[in-house]
């Protein structure tokens, strides 16, 4: 049975439309990301599932249970949010133990629950304290405490790391990880970072301007983009007009200008069925540069110059010309970064590329 | 020197200001008949007088009625008209803000007149329902202001935390959006409060005969002579409305620090 079924709703305000026809199955104990930039409709979802906003139209099921008519306070969610949303009047444990208030839970059970809960996002002495008294790290992990104290069915996630400082959003973000396994609630979980997506989900759903891009596990959705949106928000990409030239079993053939053939293994292009204009995407930490000349084994080679160098410490990313083509490439630095200016050989290997028919575009 | 000066002049705004003031208070202790210098000597007989007085004492009785019944009325009211002001999408809801503080822009003589006449209209004679109408209408918008720069403050997604915690949209807010509302509430109740106790010109025309407030008693007191009783009551007055709102001021500062601000 699925945790969270959604049924073709659609949530419309006034004549705007925040999110079209949308279907989705959340698996029992899985953890599933909305993922897409501000403004398409990841939230809205998310607000529809917590009851917090009603769906324009279809259905909401959790656990089996249609819930269109559930006030949220019956839902028996957990929700955090990107502010903590702690109670400012209230203490540490007293936020924590508010959910069990309103379920059957004797005063004695609560207090054991409430120090569990303390425990397992390891703040277990700062029961007492008032949120103010807390930093936002700390803020954040009483506010998911105080969330799955109640063991909800869903556990619902908005943005919970972006009002972190970047180091410790890194740590919170393995920490809720852990804390979800260790636990095993269904958990949704929204976020416009691609890297929080990739490292934490079962599942990512892309979502772009209220419609879905793309559902799948993270590697999937990294490796085989399913539309020209989905390669460039996540990850940098570059996306080069080619032509498909033969599809023969197994493999694609494509062509462009100033690169030799390059064969694709058909998993990594599945839309793309005849010979026609494609996109071919590639990774920019899949170009490779070497200095000019180098003899290429089994990668392909192509001869480019490097324009700009974006240095980053441990990586470079370069901005390189290919006869008419632009492209961006990401490399860890050997030594020095390819000044610009600098003729290089870019190598390349067939099965990190992927294609998508130019039809496909959204 | 250019600050010499200033300093030199503020006093001499702030004198201005609160030496009359000063000389009501200082002549209430004065022990000569007449409410006047030379002090003849020190005395509370002034406001054994003011205690003695059946009249004055009806009119403060009247009063502090008045004034809790203003301030209870309008609370509750501002409170609820805030909540629906900011929690919820009124259609008109600007027009709305600007018809519930006009009352504070509208010369109260006017605002005054107007209730009155409305009143004839509908054939509703003067009584003390009226009076405190009135002062509803008038007080009703400095809660709403208070109250409502508060309630903006407090964050929906507290309150949407303790509905998807299991709260109902009630217990919501008497558990978390009341106890840090409370600070706007309780200055709100004591703005309508002092506001009710102070005012002269909409009680005037209000006012039922037989029935006097303080501020309308001291007028009627005054137009025969001048007793100092009234300087009396004038300390007493100054002594609940300054004083009042600071102790408040000072409990809604405490109780905001205790609850986070």
């Amino acid at each position: 049975m699925s945790a969270v079924t959604l049924n073709n709703i659609v949530k419309r305000f006034g004549d705007y439309t925040a999110v079209h026809q949308m279907s989705l199955d959340i698996e029992e104990g899985s953890f599933v990301t909305l993922l897409g930039p501000s403004g398409c409709g990841k939230t809205t979802t998310l607000r529809m599932i917590a009851g917090l906003l009603d769906p324009s139209e279809g259905e909401i099921a959790i656990k089996g249970k249609r819930v269109n008519d559930v006030p949220i306070h019956k839902r028996n969610l957990g929700l955090v949010f990107q502010n903590y949303a702690l109670f400012p009047h209230k203490t540490v444990a007293d936020n924590v133990a508010f959910g069990l208030n309103y379920r059957n839970v004797s005063k004695e059970d609560a207090r054991r629950k409430v120090a569990e809960a303390l425990d397992l996002v390891q703040l277990p002495d700062l029961g007492g304290r008032y949120p103010k008294e807390l930093s936002g790290g700390q803020q954040q992990r009483i506010a998911l405490a105080r969330a799955i104290v109640i063991e909800p069915d869903v556990l619902l996630l908005d943005e919970p790391l972006s009002a972190l400082d970047a180091n410790l959003r890194e740590d919170m973000r393995v920490e809720l990880k852990r804390i979800q396994q260790s636990i095993g609630v269904t958990t949704v979980f929204v976020t416009h970072d691609q890297t929080e997506a990739l490292a934490m989900s079962d599942k990512i759903i892309v979502m772009s301007e209220g419609r879905v891009e793309q559902i799948g596990a993270p590697e999937e959705v990294y490796n085989t983009p399913a539309s020209e949106f989905v390669a460039q928000f996540l990850g940098a990409s570059n996306l080069l007009s080619a032509s498909c030239t033969g599809v023969s079993g197994g493999e694609i053939a494509v062509e462009l200008p100033g690169f030799p053939r390059i064969v694709i293994p058909k998993q990594r292009a599945p839309t793309v069925s005849a010979p026609g204009p494609v996109r071919l995407i590639i990774r920019a930490e899949r170009l490779v540069l070497k200095p000019e000349g180098t003899v290429a084994g089994e990668e392909l080679g192509v001869d480019a110059a490097v324009e700009n160098v974006d240095y980053q410490g441990q990586s470079a990313r370069y901005f390189l010309r290919v006869g008419e083509q632009q492209l961006q490439a990401i490399n860890m630095i050997d030594d020095h970064p390819f000044p610009a200016g600098s003729k290089v050989t870019v190598q390349l290997r067939a099965k990190d590329c992927a294609a998508l028919p130019v039809e496909a575009r959204t | 020197m250019g600050w010499r000066l200033i300093r030199f002049y503020t006093i001499l705004v702030y004198l201005f200001m609160f030496l009359p003031i000063a000389v009501v208070v200082l002549l209430s202790f004065n022990a000569n008949q007449f409410g006047s210098f030379p002090m003849t000597g020190l005395s509370t007989r002034w406001f054994e007088a003011l205690w003695n007085n059946e009249a004055i004492m009806r009119a403060f009785r009247t009063s502090i009625v008045l004034g809790l019944m203003t301030a209870a009325i309008s609370t509750v009211l501002g409170v609820l008209a805030s909540l629906a002001l900011v929690r919820y999408q009124i259609p008109g809801r600007n027009m709305i803000t600007t018809l519930l503080i006009a009352p504070i822009l509208v010369p109260e003589v006017v605002l005054a007149v107007a209730l009155l006449l409305f009143l004839n209209f509908l054939d509703i004679g003067k009584s003390f329902t009226l009076l405190l109408a009135g002062h509803v209408i008038f007080t009703l918008p400095f809660v709403i202001l208070v109250v409502q720069a508060r309630l903006i403050s407090i964050r929906r997604d507290v309150e949407e935390a303790a509905l998807s915690l299991g709260a109902s949209p009630m217990q919501t807010f008497l558990k978390i959006t009341l106890p840090q509302l409370m600070p706007a509430v309780a200055a709100g109740g004591l703005f309508a409060f002092t506001i009710s106790f102070d005012d002269i010109t909409g009680t005037l025309f209000w006012k039922p005969g037989g029935v006097e407030t303080v501020p309308t008693q001291i007028f009627s007191m005054l137009r025969n002579s001048i007793s100092p009783e009234i300087n009396a009551l004038g300390t007493v007055i100054i002594v609940l409305t300054v004083g009042l709102p600071l102790i408040g001021a000072a409990l809604a500062r405490r109780l905001a620090t205790k609850s986070g601000g």
